[in-house]
């Protein structure tokens, strides 16, 4: 949900529910280091409700935009983690029993 | 610090940090009396004034980013991530403790128990058994859906300690699966339909778990044999069926896929200037884990040297008393983490990680498409 005005596109407040600190400190970050991104923050109005608010205050670019845009650069990493984590496993576990035999030798 | 007047500096070269600049934006400095430096800073431009670029570029991280596995078992494992921020690096440790989807037991029903356990405590300690049983292969069992073999698993546990006999230790392996679902009948259908050949029973499953092709080559069971649940008397009995159901940490902790994940920041232990002989020893001595060590050097001298950075726990020892701090420096590099997960055993570690990432690409996509 997006809390913003009709007239100023650059600042917004987007209301996210079900979701924490988890998603939401993650993408302050990827917000953060955009350089179209004036301010952003995020906070939980209540802890006993799952959503966070985040701020989003931009340089003059649409703020849904650069928001949407910190989110396509948060699921970029972690598909990159992920094919680079994958891939530590796979040598780790071929090296293994290479490793193995050179002890016993 | 030395410091000289703003005319007489020499000029700071563009497109790059000045190194005490650099030291505090990737170290922690660990002081005697507290650390600093302890914040990250995220924010694009804050380095325009010196012509460095904070930015993100996507590029720039995939370079930098590695992976470095130190050691993987069945379920636990320690590996390194180098390169990313603590941010993200937490938000992968909050979903592997709270928001991957496990197996365990919710509901129990009690036929019987006449052990010194009261029910609810007993179905409490059945709850935290983890369930050796892969989560991705079972549906969500909301409100209003019907218990069947997509989205349940049902145990059954009956033990009895005979009169006149020792007392009797029950533990997880007295849990047997029951693929056809549960063998309770349902207590209102008892009085309406008798006639019915097959008695409704507290699940209704359309075929046997142990048919379905994912199933059929693993049983399903508690994944230790031996934790204890409860103890009987001579005479004392207990049955009941436990329903294991798909749930989420945040809920309840018996939900959690892992016994707990953890990060640390990695320890950097630097010598400021030489430290020989005697100062070496005592150096050597001050440290509880071993840190340090000696190393001859010519003509008899010895000179301390940092061999296992790694196990440092920051107790900040070496650095206390005299002068040591102009000596020692710890630091802790900001975006270097050693990550360990040891999981309760449904799912081997690097599965767990690689679901946990799989969570957090979900979130910024459902984010992506309400925003669209
Ligand atoms: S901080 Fe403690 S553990 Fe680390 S090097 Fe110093 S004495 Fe050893």
């Amino acid at each position: 949900m997006e809390h913003g005005s009709f007239s100023d596109h650059s600042k917004s407040t987007f209301s996210l529910s079900d979701e924490d600190h988890t998603l939401a400190n993650s993408i302050r970050f990827t917000l953060n280091q955009d350089p179209r991104v004036a301010f952003c923050g995020y906070s939980i109005p209540h802890p006993s409700d799952a959503r966070v608010n985040i701020r989003v205050q931009t340089t003059g670019d649409s703020a849904r935009e650069v928001l949407k845009d910190a989110c396509q650069d948060l699921m970029l990493m972690c598909q990159h983690v992920r094919s680079t984590f994958d891939k530590a496993v796979v040598d780790y576990k071929m090296s293994k029993p290479v490793k193995d035999m050179s002890i016993e030798k | 610090m030395h410091r000289s007047p703003a005319l007489d500096m020499p000029d700071v070269p563009k497109g790059q940090l000045p190194p005490h600049i650099e030291l505090q934006r990737t170290r922690v400095l660990c002081n005697f009396d507290a650390p600093t430096h302890t914040e990250n800073v995220q924010y694009s431009g804050a380095y325009s004034s010196m012509g460095v670029d904070n930015s993100l570029r996507m590029d720039q991280f995939c370079n930098n980013f590695r992976v470095e596995v130190i050691r993987l078992s069945e379920d636990d494992m320690e590996f390194d991530m180098i390169g990313i921020d603590p941010s993200i690096a937490n938000a992968f440790r909050r979903i592997l403790i709270a928001e991957l989807p496990t197996m365990a037991i919710e509901k129990v029903l009690i036929a019987n128990n006449t052990s010194i356990v009261q029910d609810e405590v007993l179905a409490h300690r059945l709850g935290l058994i983890p369930i050796n049983a892969d989560p991705r292969l079972f549906d969500d069992l909301s409100e209003n859906d019907t218990p069947n073999e997509k989205n349940t698993i049902v145990f059954n546990l009956h033990v009895r300690c005979e009169r006149g006999g020792p007392r009797l230790t029950v533990k997880s392996n007295e849990l047997k699966w029951l693929p056809h679902g549960s063998e309770f009948p349902l207590a209102t259908e008892n009085t309406t339909s008798s006639s019915t050949s097959k008695p409704k029973t507290y699940t209704s499953f359309s075929c046997s778990q142990d048919s379905l092709p994912e199933f059929s080559d693993k049983s399903i069971g508690p994944k230790h044999p031996d934790i204890i649940i409860a103890k009987l008397g001579p005479g004392q009995e207990i049955e009941l069926e436990a329903h294991a159901v798909k749930g989420m940490g945040k809920t309840h902790a018996k939900w959690s896929p892992v016994a707990t994940a953890w990060y640390r920041m990695l320890p950097e232990v630097v010598l400021l200037q030489e430290i020989e002989d005697e100062k070496a020893e005592e150096l050597v001595k001050k440290c509880p884990v071993n840190v340090f060590d000696i190393e001859d050097i010519a003509k008899g001298k010895k000179k301390a040297t940092v061999a296992r950075p790694r196990a440092c726990t920051l107790c900040r020892e070496c650095i206390r008393g005299d002068d040591w701090d102009k000596h020692v420096a710890i630091r802790r590099v900001k975006n270097h983490f050693i990550f360990t997960i040891e999981s309760t055993g449904a799912l081997p570690p690097e599965v767990l990680f690689n679901e946990a990432v799989k969570v957090l690409e979900d979130k910024c996509e459902r984010v992506i498409t309400e925003l669209s």
